[in-house]
């Protein structure tokens, strides 16, 4: 595993993308063919399945240490990081053991089956046998939640100098329902067979939040506009009478959205939708809000009732394959075409729906558009370039977001906790209160958003005024305003406030804000009736 | 009680004189010329001879200053005051303070190991200790010096071997002198920013042989020594003082380089593990060779390091300073 921890230091000890491409490259041109693929697995998110509880590594780590629970426990906030807590904290190794990385899988898988004393021999033999960075490595295999600070697009590019086939092509054949298991480096990268994986999906398109002013763009009959729903991307795959659909993490949800399952018969064999998962009022022929679908998103198995409450249509985007044909280098004015005609032949009531265009003659048109845009259920528009491939992965130039402006509300700082990994010394995950006549009531965390200047003075002040603590977090005098942005408001029984809000983070520290005129839980509420 | 916290600092009421005040005071003891130990306004000083000039050279020339050898006991009030090598930067001292034979030390920043440059820790006999916890967690263990040095010239080596200016990031006082030392001066000269140079000089001035620097001046850039290693503050890492070395490694030397969320969070290139505090075998070694029924834990992780103390069998509490203002590495930067 010497080679592998050595790439993730490479990795690690540098912010620059061609540095770390050229390492990648350099490790996968040298390891071993089962290193390789299980380096890609690891880097794609796939992790060998946990054998062991983090519950039992803590314990067993605090016990090689000669420190008790509770202090490995109060190591944990400061580092940020299990795996690296635990190689932390363990003595310096007093053997040596050289062993490949797909050797310790091979092992940790193997403890699936042992009894509790043989696992733990084996991790303390581990533990007590590799060097700083290999035992943080091991740790990570065991825990999984890899983030070597490494890219789809990045390990992609990095393949793809190693191999010298084409980047788009490699996205695609990582795609899909493979593991280490099931492939071998051939049949994974080298020679393909396109028919093995019915499931596999196409890498999605992803598009870039607007930055300049919208007419820029050029003429606007060059554009296909559209909402934005606020719901699930999805790209439903319909192959040789079975249905598959992927969410844009690359998770297989096909089980999730039973309602899916009739489309089969309606449409020809290799056909693939990108498009978003809504739920869906048939009756008003209108998005239901995106809590309603929450409640789906959760669960593995649907219950009937819920099927009821809050069913689901595809709003279809794009047409991907059409009849086993991959149309992504047509332009997206001709898939479209073969996409609308495709679903207006459907039977209405199947749960599958155009995204309409939203047609205007100019983009001031457009803008009176977009301004409406959260009133039906939406996030504001999307634009795609009509003459336009449908290109991997997050491109600049054809496709953009032209959200709506962010919700904001004022609100005061009440508690304060460290952040982890990146900025485990500094106070950056804070909550914030509303009033509601003299109390300060909580209503949401948010952690981003400052800068880090702003973060190392905020933490300077949470230090000095810290009224009470509760393990990591502290409890500050109330002083701070903070203009909070988010994307949504629903009502939420299981907050004190009532309500909880979608991708809420820090929009601007309001120093100019005396802790009076923040807003009140009354505010909050009208929010929630207008939007909720 | 022989030494007593206040609001101004620590405080012997036998001697009346305060160590390390953070408030102007008649009398401060000062353990040594860190800012955030050596603070102006004070009526008078008394510290180590060798700690003399650097707070001379911070707080200027005609403050009241009182010097000691290490070990020699001086009477004040009723108070035998005597300094002891802590081990932090050239000078340091512990202070010990006794009083009707109750004996307190008071440890400064302090740490255990020999850095070569530094007069090393010397434990004291007490009954009551008083520790600094900076470093005060299982995680925080340095690496040895020797490793350290290997380190640092493989990493300055490399980037003349690609073209690059290594610019490493260390704090003016203690830590930039201690690194000199590590370096290979075969490799290609060092270079030095002016706030670095300041305090070398007034450490050569005292008799410290440190290896030979040249100052970054204007009309040193990129081509004058390609084979350079550059010293500079941390501060002045991403400034455009760093644009003449045309490409660059960064490097960053700390303590908290040893925690990957820190060093991912510096941005530099590379972390050094390395501080002039005690890591946490350093610190509990010292407090045990003291042979201290009572500890009182100053900066750093106070609530935990206090609890494992107490579960340990000291009689251990948490001293509150007033240390506000930083983020945890610019604590170390004022207090390193
Ligand atoms: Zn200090
Ligand atoms: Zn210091």
């Amino acid at each position: 595993m010497k080679d592998f921890a050595a790439l993730f230091t490479a990795l690690d000890q540098t912010t620059k993308t061609s540095v770390k491409t050229a390492a990648l490259t350099e490790y996968l041109a040298a390891a071993r063919e089962e290193d390789r693929v299980w380096t890609i697995a690891l880097l794609s998110g796939r992790r060998p399945r946990r054998a062991i509880t983090t519950t039992k590594l803590r314990e067993w780590a605090a016990e090689r240490a000669g420190i008790p629970l509770w202090l490995f426990e109060a190591c944990y906030p400061v580092v940020g990081d299990l795996s690296e807590t635990i190689a932390l904290v363990l003595p310096e190794p007093e053997t040596r053991i050289e062993r490949s990385l797909s050797d310790w899988i091979a092992t940790l898988r193997a403890l699936d089956k042992a009894d509790e004393a043989e696992r733990k021999e084996t991790i303390l033999a581990a533990w007590n046998g590799l060097p700083p960075t290999e035992r943080f490595v091991f740790n990570k295999l065991i825990t999984g939640g890899w983030r070597m600070g490494v890219s789809q697009k990045l390990m992609t590019r990095a393949l793809a100098k190693a191999t010298g086939i084409d980047d788009a092509e490699l996205t695609h054949r990582l795609m899909g329902d493979w593991t280490p298991d099931s492939v071998s480096w051939d049949s994974l990268i080298e020679a393909p067979d396109p028919t093995a994986d019915l499931s596999r999906p196409y890498p999605f398109y992803l598009a870039y939040q607007l930055e300049q002013e919208p007419h820029e763009l050029g003429p606007v009959n060059d554009w296909l506009a559209e909402r934005k729903w606020d719901g699930i991307r999805g790209q439903l795959i319909l192959r040789e009478g079975e249905r598959y659909l992927w969410s844009r993490g690359e998770d297989l949800m096909t089980d999730r959205f039973p309602e899916f399952a009739q489309l089969v018969d309606f449409l020809p064999s290799g056909t693939v939708i990108d498009g978003e998962v809504l739920a869906y009022d048939h009756a008003a022929d209108a998005p239901l809000s995106f809590n309603k679908l929450q409640a789906r998103i959760g669960r593995k198995t649907v219950p009937k009732k819920l099927l009821t409450e809050a069913p689901v249509i595809l709003m279809a985007y794009d047409l991907l394959e059409w009849h086993g044909a991959d149309l992504r280098q047509a332009p997206l004015a001709e898939r479209r075409a073969t996409l609308e005609s495709a679903i207006e032949a459907l039977p209405p009531e199947l749960p599958i729906r155009i995204s309409p265009r939203v047609e205007a003659k100019d983009w001031d048109g457009l803008a009176q558009a977009r301004a409406i845009s959260r009133d039906i259920g939406a996030e504001g528009l999307m634009l795609k370039r009509l003459n336009a491939p449908y290109l991997a992965g997050r491109k600049k130039g054809d496709w953009w977001k032209w959200k709506v402006d962010p919700l904001t509300i004022d609100a005061v700082m009440i508690y304060a906790q460290a952040g982890s990994g990146r900025r485990a010394t500094l106070y950056t995950d804070f909550t914030f209160a509303v009033w509601n006549g003299n109390d300060l009531v909580p209503f949401t965390k948010a952690y981003s958003g400052l800068t880090d200047a702003e973060f190392r003075q905020i933490t300077a002040w949470v230090r000095k005024n810290t009224t009470d603590r509760f393990g990591p977090v502290r409890a500050v005098t109330p002083h701070h305003v903070f203009e909070i942005a988010f994307e949504g408001i629903q009502p939420s029984p299981r907050h004190k406030s009532g309500v909880a809000l979608r991708f809420p983070r820090i929009a601007r520290w309001r120093k100019d804000k005396p802790l009076q005129e923040a807003n009140t839980l009354d505010d909050l509420n009208q929010m929630l009736e207008i939007y909720g | 009680m022989v030494l007593e916290f206040t609001p101004s600092g620590i405080y012997c009421p036998a001697a009346d004189a305060y160590i390390d005040p953070w408030r102007p005071v008649p009398r401060a003891l000062i353990t040594h010329g860190h800012s955030d130990h050596a603070r102006p306004g004070m009526g008078a000083y008394m510290a180590t001879k060798a700690a003399a000039p650097v707070i001379h050279h911070r707080l200027g020339g005609d403050i009241r200053m009182e010097t000691t050898d290490y070990g020699v006991t001086h009477r004040i009030g009723d108070a035998d005051i005597s300094f002891h090598p802590a081990g932090h930067v050239p000078g340091s001292a512990q202070i010990r303070v006794e009083v009707d034979g109750e004996v307190w030390v008071a440890s400064g920043d302090y740490k255990v190991i020999d850095d070569g440059l530094s007069e090393p820790f010397e434990p004291v006999k007490c009954h009551t200790f008083i520790t600094e916890s900076t470093f005060g967690l299982p995680i925080y263990d340095w690496p040895d010096q020797d490793v350290l040095a290997r380190d640092l010239n493989d990493w300055w080596r490399g980037c003349v071997a690609e073209g690059k200016r290594a610019v490493l990031g260390v704090y003016a006082l203690g830590k930039a002198q201690r690194i000199l030392r590590l370096l290979d001066p075969s490799i290609g000269p060092i270079l030095t920013h002016g706030a670095v140079e300041a305090t070398n000089s007034v450490l050569r001035a005292q008799g410290l042989a440190l290896p030979d620097t040249v100052q970054v001046v204007d009309g040193i850039d990129a081509k004058s020594h390609p084979d350079a290693i550059v010293l500079a503050p941390p501060s002045a890492l991403g400034t455009p003082w760093m644009k003449r070395f045309g490409a660059v490694s960064t490097g960053f030397a700390s303590g908290w380089m040893r925690l990957r969320g820190v060093r991912r969070r510096r941005a530099a290139d590379r972390g050094f593990v390395v501080s002039d505090h005690a890591d946490w075998k350093g610190l509990n070694w010292a407090i045990e060779q003291t042979g201290a029924e009572r500890v009182f834990v100053t900066h750093g992780y106070t609530a935990q390091f206090s609890q494992w103390l107490r579960e340990q069998g000291y009689d251990a509490g948490i001293v509150q300073t007033e240390f506000g203002g930083e983020d945890l590495d610019e604590a170390e930067e004022n207090a390193a």
